[in-house]
């Protein structure tokens, strides 16, 4: 398929579907028209609370509201939602465990233009880090709408990235079928396994297409739940092709490529190779530049799988 | 108010603060001058304002309160046993390692806890979600929050006051329990947040400022508060940090240590003295 949406345009258009549906309210810090909870506002402006430029508030103002018993959407850039507001998330609504959706967006340095201040990409760092926090970062529109609608279904705090830039959407949303906790194996190999998330998905199955032509096998498994992570698929990739390289828009500290070694390191010890943001801040600029600037490409996903590979022999 | 009544609520408000001192006694840690400063707010909140169920702590259409100045738990946890939320039996465990009572309200663990708070300046926020969830849900419960005067030194009170009055939340009442010190000294040396009535006013409360201390007082702000429509109403309560406790009182010292057994007896013997 070749249709590209941004998932936060996703999460907008599955909040104003699923309002029909399901009970519940909508948060935004001054940023709905950017976030696309806007879409949202529109169709059930008595759902709708602007909270302003004060994300803290709004996090613990979630809180509330769920302790009394609403289902609540909080929703602002990752910078803010899991930054600027940590200590409101870790405290009002991770300790007791309410059950607040926080929906950030503009997450990792697809941002673009607005630079570091804006490009979070230690969001699953933070997050994972919260005792009972899900995070879930989808990787299409697909997957996004289906994480809003399992995020309503599921009673507790959860996490979920989007992102600004459009992806190529790579699953049917008729047969599709998205499980919290869940990860699914895209493509089967021999030789290497891609673990990716979020927009790192499409690019690992052009890399294992390329990868292929080289004569290495490489699995391919999407995990949109960084936590709870899916340990079964990983150690199955471990045991079964013996190296794995880890793909996210996230700095290599503390994301998927440390909960991934985290999990191989305890279960079946084999080569993990992270890509992602390595332990810098972002940059303005155009995304595709930026993403050649930062190694987030299928080309550096190839030489990464390769080097996975050639750690095995050692 | 009728002298049985009066008689009746300082009898609790007095029960309340040896039950504090006991509680922080026996864990030899917690924070007895701000609890104490609030002990006739939370007496007349418990015993006379909420419409609350111990039988029943999660009764959807209770008046829900929040201490958004979580360390002084202890006032708070010698009202709910008071009031029959849970055994008095456990006061004696606060902070302990098999205790449900922590050191600052878990909502999780211990019944009547409608908010887990503790880190200053997020309780106030969670009550403004309350209050909005009643609007949303169109239920008449109110919720009361108290927040403490250093406490107004976060930012986030202010973006919290700004919320509750955009949004007219007249079921929010706050109680800022202006006892004048913090940890490191008065509040108005350590970081002035005063004043406090202007302030307020300018954010969109109706404000009332009394002697919180005094149950007539009390009891007229908290009626004067219900008949406020479409703005929430802070009450601003002068009290005094320590109070009933001789070496307490005023003393920025006693905002977090325990006292020991010779003191103990002391501030027992002074309280009971009033009853």
């Amino acid at each position: 398929m070749a249709d590209k949406i941004a998932t936060r345009e996703a999460y907008g258009n599955a909040l104003a579907e699923f309002g029909d549906k399901y009970d519940f309210v909508v948060l935004d810090a001054d940023l709905a028209a950017a976030t696309k909870t806007g879409i949202f506002k529109k169709k059930f402006p008595e759902r709708f609370f602007d909270c302003g430029i004060a994300e803290g508030n709004m996090m613990s103002v979630a809180a509330g509201l769920a302790a009394a018993g609403k289902v609540v959407f909080a929703s602002s850039f990752a910078m803010f939602a899991a930054g600027r507001a940590y200590e409101q998330v870790r405290n009002c609504i991770g300790y007791p465990h309410l059950n607040v959706k926080i929906g950030a967006t503009h997450a990792g340095i697809t941002v673009g233009e607005d630079g570091a201040t804006h490009q979070c990409i230690e969001d699953f760092a933070l997050m994972r880090a919260i005792p009972g926090m899900v995070v879930i970062n989808p990787a299409d529109a697909t997957e996004a709408r289906a994480a809003v609608e399992a995020a309503i279904n599921y009673v507790g705090p959860v996490y979920i990235r989007f992102g600004r830039y459009a992806v190529p959407v790579i699953y049917d949303k008729d047969t599709y079928n998205f499980e919290i906790g869940k990860g699914v194996n895209m493509l089967d190999g021999k030789d290497v396994t891609i673990v990716a998330t979020g927009m790192m998905v499409s690019m690992a199955l052009d890399a294992a297409k390329i990868l292929a032509n080289e004569g290495i096998s490489a699995r391919v498994v999407n995990i949109a739940t960084i936590k709870p992570i899916d340990k079964d698929i990983i150690l199955d990739a471990a045991r079964y092709t013996g190296a794995i390289v880890t793909a996210e828009e996230h700095s290599i500290i503390g994301g998927l490529g440390s909960a991934v070694a985290e999990v191989v390191c305890e279960g079946c010890p084999v080569p993990v190779v992270r890509m992602g943001v390595e332990d810098k801040f972002g940059h303005s600029g155009k995304v595709p530049p930026l993403l050649e600037m930062y190694g987030l490409t299928v080309e550096n996903l190839v030489a990464k799988a390769k080097a996975a590979v050639a750690l095995k022999s050692h | 108010m009728e002298q049985a009544k009066l008689n009746s609520l300082k009898k609790t408000a007095a029960q309340i603060r040896l039950d504090i001192l006991e509680e922080v006694h026996a864990a030899s840690s917690g924070h007895p001058g701000g609890s104490l400063s609030i002990a006739e707010i939370i007496t007349y909140l418990y015993f006379e304002e909420m419409n609350v169920d111990p039988a029943n702590p999660k009764w959807a259409d209770r008046d829900r309160f929040v201490l958004s100045k979580g360390h002084t738990a202890p006032a708070l946890y010698a009202a709910l046993a008071e009031k029959g939320f849970f055994s008095k039996d456990e006061l004696c465990k606060l902070r302990h390692v098999d205790s449900f009572l922590q050191g600052h309200p878990d909502m999780k663990g211990t019944a009547g806890i409608d908010m887990s708070t503790g880190s200053l300046g997020l309780g106030f926020s969670t009550a403004c979600g309350m209050a909005l969830a009643a609007k949303i849900d169109g239920k008449d419960y109110r919720t009361y929050t108290i927040v403490g005067d250093g406490e107004s030194e976060e930012g986030q009170v202010w973006e919290a006051a700004m919320f509750a009055a955009h949004y007219k939340l007249d079921n929010l009442c706050v109680i800022l329990d202006w006892n004048g010190l913090q940890i490191d000294g008065p509040v108005t040396e350590v970081m002035n947040p005063t004043p406090h009535d202007k302030k307020f006013e300018a954010f969109g409360f109706h404000v009332i400022s009394i002697d919180g201390h005094d149950f007539d007082a009390i009891e007229a702000a908290f009626a004067e508060a219900k008949s406020v429509k479409g703005k929430p109403t802070v009450i601003i309560a002068k009290t005094v940090k320590g109070k009933g406790v001789s070496y307490m009182e005023n003393q920025v010292g006693w905002h977090g240590s325990a006292p020991n057994d010779e003191q103990y007896a002391q501030g027992v013997a002074e309280i009971k003295a009033t009853m």
